[in-house]
């Protein structure tokens, strides 16, 4: 009896203890071993199904799929540049050619404009010298006429002077000569 | 405990935080598969890995958004490691690892949350996954190379006469992989939250004393338990990634023995 009392004491307050808590240590406590380690399975098991058959391969397929996009894109946007670049270098041909053409064109038209001027100028300066030696011949003509009347005169003139001097008729002859030499003296 | 209450000792428990509760007795054929505090926690892990994988992917947009953003980080977090580490063989074990990346840093960042159970605190759990580790490596291991496996405790250039020691060195020393892997994980998360709920016991028994100097002296353990707060969280990330990293570095190993 006496011992039972002595022992009592003890055993109850590790009995309490163990009931209390299991172990003075969680962690270390055996007896939750097993339900961890069966939950540790379920709960991971489970994670691994869904991470390896559903999440991860659809959050790969997202993620090769925007780098395809984007190399897809990357590769558009070259072509693209391409082409503006084909594009910008037929402008720049076009232009230079229109630039050639324009030049000609304006070159020929001078030339063509300069030709006709020529000629037209040729024209009206051949006319104007037709007219003038016309006007000269017209003009020599009327000097030639003009200066026979002059004879004319001056060979009358003459003639009545001397009639008046000296009463009597001069040689006709005579007095042309005179004429003649005093006109050409004139000059 | 009570009785040291009363007799004016420490006012939290710190070690109660860990205490496994049974939520609904479960048995199946003499296996106790009790539905604990912990299995809970495993539970809400698992489907916060789910919602987060991929109910934040069911959008599959082409311009990610936030979540969507956050989710193809990590998994582009985990693929780059495992290629680093393991090689691009290693990316056949690629969802095992991430699964294990993922879970081990929910359950850990989960276990911030006031009264709420940190999982990875139980070394049965930590040794289990390191286990699950050590024997699927091992195994890997010898599948992919045979007995040419066994050169991985053989260091080239190791001299003939100390040979022998060499290699009984480097087998403790792998055998004593899944121990490191899984004591290094629950360590730190344990020795991280005793700590803080000793210095909100600090502020308890300041506070308590009902004085002016208490209660200024409580601004003390109240700053240590903010930084220590933001501590902790660095720590359920970086023994996550740590415990992560290892294992790619041990599939490394598994896999080209000969380095």
């Amino acid at each position: 009896m006496s011992q039972d009392t002595h022992m009592t004491p003890e055993l109850s307050e590790g009995t309490v203890q163990q009931a209390e808590h299991g172990s003075n240590f969680p962690p270390f406590d055996v007896t939750t071993f097993e339900p961890q380690l069966v939950w540790l399975l379920i709960t991971f098991g489970i994670l691994y199904y869904l991470m390896s058959k559903i999440a991860l391969p659809r959050i790969g397929t997202v993620i090769e799929e925007r780098r395809d996009r984007i190399a897809d894109d990357l590769d558009q946007a070259a072509q693209f540049k391409q082409e503006t670049d084909d594009a910008i270098q037929a402008y720049e041909t076009a232009l230079a050619e229109a630039r050639g053409k324009a030049h000609a064109i304006a070159q020929e038209t001078r030339e063509r404009l300069s030709a006709q001027t020529e000629t037209k100028r040729e024209a009206l300066e051949a006319e104007l010298a037709k007219k003038v030696e016309e006007a000269e011949t017209r003009i020599a003509s009327t000097k030639d006429a003009a200066l026979q009347n002059v004879r004319t005169v001056a060979g009358d003139v003459a003639g009545a002077v001397i009639t008046q001097l000296l009463g009597d008729d001069a040689d006709a002859a005579q007095i042309s000569q005179a004429v003649d030499a005093a006109m050409n003296q004139e000059g | 405990m009570a009785a040291d209450q009363a007799q004016g000792g420490f006012p939290v428990d710190p070690i109660h935080q860990f205490q496994i509760q049974t939520l609904i007795p479960l048995d199946f054929g003499g296996i106790d598969a009790s539905f604990t505090n912990s299995s809970l926690w495993m539970v809400i892990t698992m489907f916060a890995v789910t919602a987060f994988t991929i109910f934040a992917m069911r959008g599959r947009a082409m311009v990610p958004g936030r979540m969507q953003s956050i989710v193809e980080m990590s998994y582009e977090f985990v693929a780059n490691m495992v290629r680093e580490n393991a090689g691009s063989d290693g990316q056949k074990f690629f969802p095992f690892i991430f699964t294990l990346f993922m879970f081990v840093l929910f359950a850990n960042l989960f276990g911030m949350f006031p009264y709420a159970f940190t999982v990875m605190s139980h070394i049965i759990v930590t040794f289990a996954l390191a286990m699950t580790v050590f024997i699927g490596v091992t195994l890997v291991g010898f599948a992919k190379n045979g007995l040419g496996f066994l050169k991985l405790f053989v260091p080239d250039g190791a001299p003939g006469a100390l040979l022998p020691l060499v290699v009984l060195i480097e087998i403790i020393s792998y055998l004593s992989r899944p121990i490191s892997l899984s004591v290094r994980l629950f360590a730190n998360l344990l020795a991280g939250h005793i700590t803080l709920k000793i210095f909100a016991g600090f502020i308890i028994t300041f506070v308590s004393t009902g004085s002016v100097l208490g209660i200024a002296g409580a601004i003390l353990p109240m700053g240590m338990i903010v930084a220590l707060t933001a501590l902790e969280f660095l720590v359920a990330f970086l023994q996550a990634y740590v415990f992560t990293v290892l294992t790619c570095m041990y599939l490394s190993d598994a896999l080209h023995p000969g380095h």
